[in-house]
């Protein structure tokens, strides 16, 4: 079972290097980290020895970059026909989005790690507590397999990866900022109270926020982990539920 | 004979269309059946539901004795599909593709290169193993699309239009291929020309608007055309039956 599961990982992580996405990714990826923390984060000036500067533009920098990692997991398969290959190979369906999903996140932390210099600079400049640093990552590559587990879902849902792309931008732009005020307005004029509750405690910002913090809360870690497996199941449905279209 | 495919009252609604209506196949070791029908009969949409890539509206398939909706893992290992149009992932090298299908099949090691070399000489497909499948010409496609289906060496093959792009010598080699594989397991293909009835099918199905309305060998379906006919006698009868100058029903 984890053994079919790696060999679709596999072959889906190998595919992002085979097309010069995986490069454009990254060095977009890499060069817009690097500017918001030196530049627009003040990582120097602020003169601490810490990466707070660096993770806080991480929920910015995901919204618009991990969309791209997700888009092409089902709908260019829909589009070139190949999920007919796939899905009359003997894999389970749990398999299948487990494996696809796993290659994305393993993509992602691809790119992750190779902020490493970001983490040795500040630790060559100063004493930082590695430990607030090791849950910022934490919180950072959590937060960017919820929204790949969200894309997953929503590639999916569509042959465009185009659409895919813009509506998962859409719903991870809201699963950030469902506890803010814009956001609560919309609701409370209507929904009732438990569900604008619900909501404000959704929000993968503030979630993400506590983690950066260094505050390493089991409540935080089961948000983002509950969002990973609650999108996967729905991924699962729904290819399932198009094989009885 | 052994019934190695097997349908019952298979039915298939897209919405308000019934794309298939009821249609009960048996194909037995050592037959190669001829899907045959017009465009949009129903043959890849049957064909799809035998492999588990659609649920049926109604009724049921069995691959090899195996319920295709209730075990279809177990399903899936016994047969080899081509899809329509064979797609293919455009970056890969067929080498890559064939060993990332067979360690989908649960080949590793020695085995899985085994299997994948065995396959690559099975087609022909030794001088662009390492090219990939966007440099590849629709017949190579073609054929390394057959690679993947026989790969495991199984007892059903289902094929949708596998000679379909091909030019006449591959065609020629494909259908060889064909018969013989087909000699000891079921195959089922679709296509649309009958001359491919003629040069490898055992039996021919034709399929018209969702209903099975002829099925039989192609001898027989011979003969139900004019005596005094004497060309293109198949393509007489398959016209007669699926534009309705005959009464239409099983044969």
């Amino acid at each position: 079972m984890i053994g079919r599961t790696l060999v679709i990982a596999r072959r889906e992580f190998a595919a992002y290097f085979s097309t010069p996405l995986a490069a454009v990714f990254l060095v977009i990826f890499l060069f817009l980290a690097g500017l918001f923390t030196f530049n627009i984060g003040g990582f120097y000036d602020r003169a601490q020895a810490d990466l707070r500067p660096f993770f806080q533009f991480h929920p910015w920098l995901f919204l618009f970059l991990v969309p791209a990692v997700s888009m092409r997991l089902w709908a260019e398969e829909r589009r070139t026909g190949t999920v007919e290959l796939l899905t009359t190979l003997p894999f389970r369906l749990g398999e299948l989005v487990v494996g696809k999903f796993l290659a994305a996140w393993g993509f992602t932390l691809v790119a992750l790690a190779l902020t490493a210099p970001i983490w040795i600079t500040v630790n060559w400049l100063g004493e930082p507590d590695n430990g607030v640093i090791l849950a910022g990552y934490v919180g950072s590559a959590l937060m960017a397999g919820a929204f790949l587990a969200v894309g997953a879902c929503l590639s999916a849902c569509s042959k465009s990866q185009v659409i895919a792309f813009v509506s998962c931008v859409v719903a991870c732009f809201l699963l950030l900022l469902t506890g803010f005020p814009a956001v609560q307005d919309f609701f409370s004029g209507w929904a009732p109270r438990a569900v604008v509750e619900a909501l404000a405690s959704m929000s993968a910002l503030i979630h993400f926020e506590a983690l950066v913090r260094g505050v390493v809360d089991a409540r935080d870690l089961l948000f983002f982990l509950s969002v990973i497996v609650a999108f996967l199941l729905m991924n699962a449905l729904v290819i399932d539920w198009k094989k009885a279209l | 004979m052994q019934v190695l495919v097997e349908t019952r009252a298979l039915h298939k609604r897209f919405g308000d269309i019934h794309a298939v209506r009821g249609v009960d196949l048996k194909v037995h070791r050592g037959e190669v059946l001829g899907f045959l029908g017009p465009n949009g009969a129903g043959k890849t949409t049957t064909m799809r539901m035998v492999t588990g890539f659609l649920e049926p509206t109604q009724g049921t398939a069995w691959v090899d004795g195996v319920n295709v909706a209730l075990d279809p893992l177990r399903a899936k290992t016994r047969m080899g599909y081509l899809p329509e149009g064979a797609p293919c992932y455009p970056d890969m090298r067929v080498e890559e593709f064939l060993g990332f299908i067979a360690r989908a099949r649960g080949y590793r090691g020695p085995e899985l290169r085994s299997r994948v070399e065995h396959a690559i000489t099975a087609v022909n497909l030794t001088l662009v193993r390492r090219q990939t499948f966007e440099t590849l010409s629709k017949g190579y496609r073609r054929r390394t699309g057959i690679a993947q289906s026989l790969l495991h060496d199984p007892p059903v093959l289902i094929m949708d239009e596998p000679t379909d792009g091909l030019d006449p010598n591959q065609k020629f080699e494909v259908r060889q291929l064909i018969r013989r594989l087909g000699k000891d397991r079921a195959v089922i293909l679709s296509t649309h020309l009958l001359e491919e009835v003629e040069a490898v099918c055992t039996r021919a199905v034709i399929i018209n608007r969702g209903t099975v309305v002829f099925d039989g060998t192609p001898a027989e379906m011979d003969a139900k055309a004019p005596a005094g006919l004497k060309a293109n006698r198949l393509d007489h009868v398959f016209r007669q039956l699926t534009t309705g100058d005959l009464p239409a029903g099983p044969a």
